[in-house]
């Protein structure tokens, strides 16, 4: 399943390469991209595991950039 | 600005004015007679200076540490704070000049370049939204005779809605009621209205201008063109350019690289005697100063961005970054024939009188005999036909099948056909020079002329091949499944270089294919694209390295097949959408050279001791901002 998200104070480009690169790590993410100019983040996962994806995705990006918050 | 960049840019005015007047001070006023001893004085300044530096840091620090905590090492808060706080920490080294003035203006100038940065970024991110707000808010329809507003996701298809002038049409459909011009350049970049009226179809994300529409709805909103476009638009900063992907690893090498050759640097020359601690520390320092890749991360999505933005205003839809980047190595252009660079529709382009015969009475006796016939071809030559067709002069009209029409027009026997039909009826014709379907016209057995009908080439195609090739393409070829002598006459008038004709659908695959392994052959990098109408032509706009679909307007197939969706169907818009990818490429390439270029430099003069922060600081900030500037003018696509 494929979705796409609206992300808040996102104010580093070099961050959001970062976590786009840490959410394609996490397990079950089949493709997941992280646009700074548009703060969107799209996300191909696993449909049944999704939520629980979201979750995990949502912690390693507070690692990166704290500031930021994934509209969902 | 918004609310939280007013606070930042507060807080960064306030550390300023801060910094000016203990600079004053402790340049202008002799602290050291003062206090009577040097070493207070240096501690003094030290205090002072540390105020302006946390007013304007402080965020920064805290965001420093938190990181390290998640083990965010080659963080550029942390960056920047080793580096301000080690300038402070110079303090502790007597033998050396102070440097806290450095650290707090280093911190400041972050700051500043880093405000600067978000302001641009945001200013963009607006002006492209807002050149994409095509989004309708409401549609009305009408109920118990009164309008009301409603979600334009709640109408079905089949409804009937009210489009009054000033509004956007919401959803596709086609007219029952009223005429009106309508504005289309949100969507096609075109300034010049249409004009509707009942029959007619309308597109979503077009403004009504002069008259009130009942359009019966013939998709949902969510299939209307405005949602898809919209969707398109979103969806292309998921797809990114090789160059984007390129620079994202170079950061995540650089950081690491430049961070370790300052260590190096403030530790292994001292240890080896070749001089003071406090020198090459101060080095190292500067070294980190310019570690952070800013420049380049922001500047070179931005330019992709506000071209695919300045794109999109002209009615050019990129469906990602790396098409753009594509449609600039492009060097082959393969066209379509009929729709993309022809009409697509049949028209009289000639009519031929025999001597002492009005090529206006050709026309009209021909009009005449055709009068009841719907086929193409007699449409076209109705329409060619200026007068009003009296249906009294018209007498047992027949059509003889795949010859042409037999009639009687003002009590004389006219015949209207090909040559086979001249031929039975033992009429002496003879053939034209001129391409295309020839319809040959006698009266009373004797023959007066004959009318060319053939596909229109389009107005701007020979021109928009012409700038093609002064944009940088080597090769443009013509595809069609005509005949061949129709393919050599409009190839020939409008100027591309090779044509295959009488080519079936799979054929066109076929030869895209071929063309792009020759041109692989003689430049691996260089790219082929695909230009066609979308209809039909899917397989081969998804196999040529950037597919473009041109008039697209309101067709599905072709804005889910290309990579490149021409809103309108004008050719000469692919030439602006490569100059656009050109232009964008170069800023790309410029903000890249002269960042990676300023900050080789600087690493350079400052490993020789020649560099100083302040000039670390030019290198982090002003590049930044000079590269952020650089790449805005992506989105200025006036004149192009």
């Amino acid at each position: 399943m494929r979705k796409v998200f609206k992300l808040e104070d996102l104010d580093c480009a070099n961050c959001a390469a970062k976590m786009e690169d840490a959410i394609n790590k996490i397990d079950g993410v089949e493709k997941a991209t992280m646009s700074f100019m548009t703060q969107k983040l799209t996300i191909v996962a696993d449909d049944g595991r999704f939520d629980e994806i979201m979750d995990e995705v949502e912690r390693v990006c507070s690692k990166v950039e704290p500031d930021m918050t994934i509209l969902r | 600005m918004n609310k939280k960049q007013r606070r930042w840019r507060n807080r960064i005015v306030i550390a300023l004015v801060l910094f000016a007047a203990i600079f004053a001070i402790t340049e202008l006023l002799p602290l050291d007679t003062w206090l009577d001893s040097h070493t207070a004085a240096v501690w003094l300044e030290f205090a002072l200076f540390l105020v302006p530096y946390l007013v304007a840091g402080y965020d920064v620090l805290w965001k420093a540490v938190r990181n390290i905590g998640h083990g965010q090492v080659f963080d550029e808060n942390f960056l920047m704070s080793i580096a301000t706080v080690g300038a402070f920490a110079m303090v502790l080294f007597p033998d050396t000049d102070p440097h806290m003035a450095e650290g707090a203006a280093v911190m400041l100038f972050y700051q500043v370049g880093e405000l600067f940065q978000s302001y641009a970024v945001g200013k963009s991110r607006q002006s492209i939204s807002s050149m994409m707000d095509i989004a309708p808010d409401y549609a009305n329809i009408e109920v118990d005779g009164a309008l009301q507003q409603v979600d334009p996701e709640e109408v079905a298809v089949g409804d009937v809605i009210v489009v009054k002038p000033g509004e956007r049409v919401p959803i596709d459909g086609t007219v029952i009621e009223g005429a009106s011009q309508l504005d289309t350049a949100a969507l096609t970049g075109e300034s010049v209205p249409r004009y509707v009226e009942v029959g007619a179809e309308v597109v979503s994300g077009c403004i009504n201008m002069t008259g009130v529409l009942r359009v019966r709805t013939t998709k949902p909103f969510g299939e209307s063109t405005v949602s898809r476009i919209l969707e398109l638009v979103e969806n292309a900063s998921s797809k990114k350019a090789h160059t984007e992907s390129f620079i994202t690893r170079f950061a995540r090498y650089y950081t690491p690289i430049v961070t370790g050759a300052a260590l190096a640097i403030a530790v292994i020359p001292p240890l080896a005697g070749m001089g003071a601690w406090s020198d090459w520390i101060l080095r190292g320092l500067t070294f980190l100063v310019v570690s952070c890749p800013c420049a380049l991360v922001i500047s070179v999505p931005l330019s992709f961005f506000g071209g695919i933005g300045g794109a999109s205003k002209l009615g050019i839809l990129v469906k990602g970054s790396n098409y753009l980047e594509l449609l600039a190595q492009t060097e082959t252009v393969v066209f379509d024939k009929t729709g993309t660079l022809t009409n697509g529709t049949f028209s009289v382009v000639a009519v031929h009188a025999e001597a002492d015969v009005d090529p206006d009475l050709v026309l009209s006796i021909a009009a005449h005999a055709e009068a009841y016939s719907d086929h193409p071809i007699a449409l076209s030559v109705k329409e060619a036909y200026r007068g009003t067709i009296d249906q009294q002069r018209i007498r047992e009209a027949r059509e003889e099948s795949g010859h042409g029409v037999r009639a009687l027009v003002d009590e004389r026997t006219v015949l209207v056909g090909n040559d086979k039909l001249m031929r039975a009826n033992g009429v002496g014709y003879h053939d034209c020079k001129l391409e295309g379907t020839i319809l040959h016209v006698s009266l009373d057995g004797e023959y007066i002329g004959h009318i060319v009908i053939a596909d229109m080439v389009k107005e701007d195609a020979a021109e928009a091949l012409r700038s093609l090739h002064e944009a940088g393409v080597t090769k443009t070829v013509m595809l069609t499944g005509d005949r061949e002598t129709v393919a050599a006459a409009v190839a020939k008038a409008v100027g591309v270089d090779e044509y295959r004709a009488q080519l079936l659908p799979q054929g066109k695959v076929e030869a895209v294919e071929a063309l792009m392994s020759d041109a692989a052959k003689r430049d691996p990098k260089a790219k082929l694209a695909f230009v066609g109408d979308g209809i039909n032509d899917a397989p081969v706009l998804t196999r040529a390295d950037v597919g473009i679909a041109m008039g697209a307007m309101g067709s599905d197939a072709a804005i889910e097949a290309a990579d490149i969706v021409l809103m309108d169907d004008k050719p000469s818009n692919i030439a602006r959408a490569m100059r656009i990818a050109r232009k964008t490429m170069r800023i790309v390439r410029q903000n890249i050279v002269f960042a990676i270029g300023v900050k080789v430099v600087i690493l350079v003069l400052a490993a020789l001791g020649i560099a100083n922060m302040w000039l670390a600081v030019f290198g982090d900030v002003g590049v930044a901002v000079l590269a952020i500037l650089n790449a805005m003018r992506c989105m200025n696509v006036k004149g192009m």
